[in-house]
């Protein structure tokens, strides 16, 4: 095992992905010469050349349709962006086309394609950069959308989306690329479209993806402090979505608390909340909580931007409703 | 020089183009008929006054390694490629039998079999794919051009100079190909454009652009045959304006009163049909008799194609499900 940040991980499941299979390559700005806005693609260069870690133009929906294309031509393309704020002017060629490539040519083509970049608040960046987007993408059918928060699961993952033939969109986060943890020296894969428990408990389901893994956990451990024992799900994949982990969890602790750090409509957290609403009923013992983002855009005052996200302290808040703790 | 052109080709050669143009030309009249009888719906944009685009391009290519992309109004290149006129039919009546089983209808006919990516729906969607399909057969050094037709009204989308830009700082083997009918929709192109000799906008990339003349079937496959071969030897882009006139409203909803009875009538005296045929009269290359044989020949090719599409079944329901992941 050794102890890396996310952002090397993912570094080291492009390199090993690139030297396993040559028609893997990557493009986006700023990926090859700079080494990548938060260094994630730091070496590739240097190690395979300009033919495939190729800097693109400030032209999103250009190179993201050109990776579709190259998809169906039968190369595995890895488009970075730099970051899901600017993915926005590509979303045509994902939401359009990668994702109905398959469908509309009555599955004559695949398109595996792979998009990558940072989703989610960040800090002091006011309200066009500092946004989850991710319901936007899970919303449709035809894409895979993965959303790891461990150099673990963003090295495994990352690998597994390489190697599926369908399109994958991967949410990484600003404020986690430095985050460190355990990654083994062998190779190895983790599957898309398994949660994992991260840590066990009996009293509560704390269920969560990307960044906010980490609050859940510290929440976890206040709890524990108050003899409550909660259980983090990690559903790493947001589509397809693992719903019988969830379902396994929430029959065992009868109480759920979904936590997202995007907003509250139409969101991943409100479609869990609904679904162990609808599949639990019988066995919860209090209503679903869901703790997300305020309904505003991010504002770039540190305390008011602070104010708007999930916190350790409003998913404690949360949890302490559904136990009836006053 | 039309004429002189003509003399430089065989009888078979000459006879194919003419065969295919009016192969496409009675399969749309079929359609307009069928569509009128409700045997086909939602959106249906027909190809009458476009055909020597479609034949003269694709008899260009070398489709064993050539890609062809192209927009919604497909049906020539789909029966151009060579697809089977009873599929392509069969497809807009929504059929299991159909090019993409019943999923994708008027607009989205592929036949990967035969480098054919496609029938997009959205304005110059197709562009930065056919940017990335030429990307791909660099980057396996197959040796194919990437060969990407869209409509006047699509030269205004960012998706068109964001392309241009990527395959000239790439110096990728792909032919943009504007099919100018002088309309995007119901607005002509001098009311929303800067220029209406698109070939200019070739300079701004610092590529080959050249105005092309549409309705002369030769004419595009001379145009074309040196743009693929310039394509493919040096591996660059280049832009073609290649001018033409489509008979009907944009779609099968579209009654087209922004135009004059003259002016459609001024270009159906040059119908590409028509040309061919005199020339080849002219030349002796064929008689009136033959002609009228042919002519009859591609009524009965697309009357049976109604006939298969008929009575093909319909898809089953569980088929929704299908297609849409590998």
């Amino acid at each position: 095992m050794a102890d890396i940040a996310i952002r090397d991980a993912l570094r080291q499941a492009l390199e090993e992905e690139m030297n396993r299979d040559e028609r893997v390559f990557i493009m986006g700005e700023e990926v090859g010469e700079y080494n990548g806005a938060y260094k994630v693609t730091r070496g590739l260069l240097d190690t395979f050349g300009p033919g495939r870690v190729l800097d693109t133009p400030i032209a999103e929906l250009g190179f993201t349709g050109l990776g579709v294309g190259a998809a169906i031509a039968g190369l595995r393309p890895v488009v970075e962006w730099m970051t899901f704020n600017f993915a926005l002017l590509a979303l045509d060629q994902v939401i359009n086309n990668a994702a109905k490539m398959r469908h509309m040519s009555g599955g004559q083509l695949s398109c595996p394609i792979v998009c990558r970049g940072p989703n989610g608040p960040a800090e002091y960046l006011s309200s066009q950069h500092s946004q989850a987007l991710q319901s936007l993408l899970v919303h449709v059918p035809g894409l895979k959308v993965v959303a790891p928060a461990t150099p673990y699961d963003a090295k495994g993952l990352l690998k597994s989306a390489i190697r599926d033939d369908n399109p994958v969109v991967m949410l990484e986060s600003e404020m986690a690329y430095a985050w460190t943890g355990d990654v083994p020296e062998e190779e190895y894969l983790v599957p898309i479209g398994k949660a994992d428990v991260k840590r066990e408990g009996k009293d509560v389901t704390l269920i969560v993806h990307s960044k906010p893994l980490r609050l859940a956990l510290e929440a976890a451990e206040q709890l524990a402090a108050m003899d409550v024992d909660a259980e983090v799900v990690d559903l790493r994949s947001l589509r397809p979505l693992d719903e019988e982990t969830i379902y396994r969890s929430v029959r065992k602790t009868n109480r759920a608390v979904v936590i997202d750090e995007a907003w509250p409509m139409a969101s991943v957290g409100s479609h869990v909340a609904w679904l162990i609403s609808h599949n639990c009923f019988d066995e919860l013992d209090a209503q679903v909580e869901l703790v997300c983002s305020e309904d505003v855009p991010m504002p770039y005052n540190h305390t008011l931007e602070l104010a708007v996200q999930p916190s350790v302290e409003k998913i404690v808040r949360a949890v302490r409703k559904v136990c009836y703790i006053t | 020089m039309a004429g002189t052109k003509a003399k430089q080709y065989n009888k078979k050669f000459l006879l194919d183009l003419l065969t295919e143009m009016l192969k496409i030309r009675r399969f749309e009249e079929k359609a307009a008929q069928m569509y009128g009888l409700k045997k086909i719906g939602g959106f249906c944009h027909l190809y009458n006054g476009q055909e020597a685009v479609a034949v003269g391009s694709v008899a260009a290519v070398d489709l064993k390694r050539d890609h062809i992309l192209t927009s919604y109004r497909d049906h020539g290149h789909a029966l151009a490629v060579g697809m089977d006129p009873n599929v392509v039919m069969a497809e807009l009546f929504g059929k299991l039998t159909g090019c993409s089983r019943g999923k994708g209808g008027s607009m989205h006919l592929f036949d990967v079999e035969r480098n054919f990516l496609g029938g997009n729906g959205i304005v110059g969607a197709q562009i930065p794919i056919a940017t990335g399909v030429a990307f791909a057969s660099k980057y396996r050094g197959t040796g194919g051009v990437a060969l990407c037709f869209f409509g006047d009204g699509a030269i205004h989308q960012g998706a068109f100079h964001e392309s241009l830009n990527l395959a000239a700082v790439w110096g990728l083997p792909v032919i943009y190909l504007v099919e100018n009918n002088h309309f995007g929709m119901g607005t002509a192109v001098k009311r929303v454009s800067s220029v209406e000799d698109f070939s200019v906008k070739a300079a701004g990339y610092d590529i080959p652009g050249r105005a092309v003349n549409g309705m002369d079937v030769l004419s595009v496959y001379e145009e074309l045959s040196e743009a693929v071969e310039q394509a493919r030897t040096d591996s660059r882009p280049c832009l073609l304006d290649v001018k033409t006139y489509r008979y009907k409203g944009h779609s099968m909803s579209d009654p087209a009163k922004y135009r004059t009875k003259q002016e459609l009538e001024k270009y159906k005296e040059q119908d590409p049909i028509l040309l061919l045929k005199a020339r080849m009269l002219e030349d002796g290359h064929l008689t009136e008799q033959e002609f009228k044989q042919l002519d009859n020949e591609m009524k009965h090719v697309a009357q049976a194609a109604v006939e298969f599409a008929e009575q093909s079944a319909e898809p089953p329901l569980e088929s929704i499900y299908e297609d849409v992941y590998t």
